[in-house]
């Protein structure tokens, strides 16, 4: 990476920081004035106190596990589910342009309409939940990962044929990681779209969970509750795709694409 | 060191004349035009061709005469539309032979491996020794000047000094026939010079055959036992040059006089085919 590149990326985070300070700050001044009034939002101060005493309690452990546990499921499958999907389209093309379109389309679908039906199908267990949010994350894997797909030189893949290598060889040492880059983009969208889809579907009906937790609070004025839960969800995701993005930044730097 | 280019003096390409290694017959290359319905590519040929075990065999042709499409078919990476290709008395059908390597005309390192492991996946699939390993790769390191350069990234290295991390990976499979397409493109005239040196090294030390496609003539005239001249598309062969070097040549022949007749001789057989491919038919005398 050269130094220039580094300069902007320093400044871009800056001035993020920046923006989130005049947010927030703003957020606490609208609340402090009153001009929010406490029943409607707890002044960002707050929010994070009782985040703190939330998890210090202790009493939400499960619902917060259950959440996040399922999410975490919900993204494997979608990673696993979609990368494989995505190799299988890549080499059968007319299926591709047959789906195409498909994909396309995908996100205007309300998946959590299927919600009932999902239920009759896998019981009222946390299955529904899981399969809604790897429903949800996988096409953003699978596309992603097709249009990594694309992008390999023909002559890496001449070069593993040269060497021999079998198609299944070809797949796990050539493909995937020539695209690695951009199925780390579509594991950064996948943990967003597994988390609301668990959280969702918690929302809607279930009897555990964040999801249920802020729902409940949300019936029941209760303030001090969910807004901390939201903080908690924004938080984990960040924190996950700061991961994610760093693990890309320094594949991106290695082939002098930062 | 004196060398004189006679087509009468004995190489010792020529004295192997026995062994056949690699035969094309009749050998042609259409390519199916997608989209426009029908009417086919004529690339290539026909072509009747015999490398000699352990010759040094240069092609020179005028661009897009389909130099790499006749490497392709030797590679096995592609199949004949008419004739037999065959290696080593087995006629290659789309499988890629064995004891076969390839550097390509365009980048083909692995951005994601260290230079190192680049030349490693060359041996990925032969088991050896995993000291034997080290050794080969430590020595192709060496001999492509990169020994400084193992533990970095493709993206770090320039354009010539990746087509040497390509070189490096096809040596260390000690192939028993290599294909090299147009492998010093990227070189200034210097580093080709003795980069050409080295592959003449690597040439006399592994007793392989090199079938090397460039498009400067000087390159072929300085490395090759024989050079094919191939015409504007389809490529045919049209003219086959013995350069009568010694096996132990090496850059410096570029100040013999005999050197500068073969260029000449080269030359004139490509001069109105390279008019050609780029649309300019000769005229006048
Ligand atoms: N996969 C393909 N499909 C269709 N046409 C092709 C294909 N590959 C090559 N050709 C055509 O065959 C001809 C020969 O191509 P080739 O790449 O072998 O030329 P070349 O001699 O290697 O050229 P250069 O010196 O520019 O590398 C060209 O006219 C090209 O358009
Ligand atoms: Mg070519």
């Amino acid at each position: 990476m050269t130094q220039a590149g580094g300069g902007i990326l320093k400044r871009a985070a800056l001035w993020r920081i920046a923006l989130l300070v005049v947010a927030v700050g703003g957020l606490e001044l609208l609340c402090l004035t009153g001009r929010i009034d406490r029943l409607t939002m707890q002044p960002p101060h707050r929010i994070l106190v009782d985040m703190v005493a939330l998890l210090a309690g202790g009493q939400l452990n499960t619902a917060i596990a259950k959440t996040l546990g399922n999410a975490a499921l919900a993204f494997v499958i979608a990673m696993v589910v979609g990368v494989t999907v995505a190799v299988v389209l890549h080499y059968f093309r007319s299926l591709r342009h047959t789906l195409d379109p498909l994909f396309a389309t995908y996100y205007a679908i309300p998946m959590f309409a299927f919600y009932p039906l999902l239920i009759v199908l896998f019981g009222l267990g946390d299955t529904p939940q899981i399969f809604i949010g790897a429903m949800l994350a996988v096409v953003a894997v699978i596309v992603n990962t097709l249009n990594g797909l694309d992008r390999i030189p023909r002559v890496l893949l001449k070069t593993a044929r040269v060497n021999q290598l079998s198609a299944w060889e070809t797949a796990t040492q050539v493909m995937l990681p020539c695209a690695t880059p951009y199925i780390l983009t579509g594991a950064k969208l996948a943990v967003a779209y597994s988390l609301i889809g668990i959280i969702g579907a918690e929302f809607i009906m279930s009897t555990g969970g964040m999801g249920y937790e802020i729902s409940f609070a949300y019936t029941n004025f209760d303030n001090a509750k969910m807004y901390p839960l939201i903080l908690l969800i924004l938080a984990v995701s960040i924190a996950i795709n700061t991961l994610l993005a760093r693990w890309e930044k320094v594949l991106m730097a290695r082939r002098g694409l930062s | 060191m004196t060398m004189r280019a006679t087509t009468a003096m004995p190489s010792v390409a020529t004295a192997a004349r026995a062994q056949v290694q690699v035969s094309l017959r009749a050998v042609d290359k259409e390519f199916n035009r997608t989209g426009r319905g029908g009417e086919a590519i004529h690339a290539l040929g026909p072509i009747d061709l015999e490398l000699r075990q352990g010759e040094f065999f240069a092609v020179v042709g005028p661009s897009g005469c389909g130099k790499s499409t006749l490497l392709e078919l030797v590679a096995g990476l592609s199949t004949a539309t008419r004739g037999e290709v065959a290696f080593e008395g087995r006629p290659i059908k789309g499988r890629i032979p064995d004891g076969v390597g390839v550097v390509f005309q365009e980048d083909a390192s692995f951005p994601w491996l260290s230079v190192r492991d680049n030349i490693a996946f060359g041996l990925r699939r032969m088991k050896i020794d995993p000291r034997e390993r080290e050794r080969r790769i430590d020595s192709a390191l060496a001999m492509m000047g990169l020994t400084a350069f193992a533990q970095s990234y493709p993206a770090q290295l320039s354009g010539g000094m990746r087509q040497r991390v390509c070189i490096a990976r096809t040596l260390v499979t000690e192939p028993r026939l290599i294909l090299l397409d147009e492998p010093f493109g990227a070189l200034d005239q210097q580093t080709r010079l003795l980069m050409g040196d080295e592959v003449l090294n690597l040439w006399r030390k592994t007793g392989a055959t090199v079938f090397l496609i460039t498009h400067a003539l000087d390159e072929a005239a300085m490395l090759a036992d024989r050079i094919g001249v191939m015409s504007a598309r389809p490529g045919r062969l049209i003219d086959i040059i013995e350069t009568g070097w010694s096996r132990d040549r090496d850059s410096r022949i570029v100040q013999e006089e005999a050197f500068g007749a073969i260029t000449a001789r080269l030359w004139r057989s490509l001069r109105s085919e390279s008019l050609k491919s780029i649309g300019k038919p000769e005229a006048g005398p």
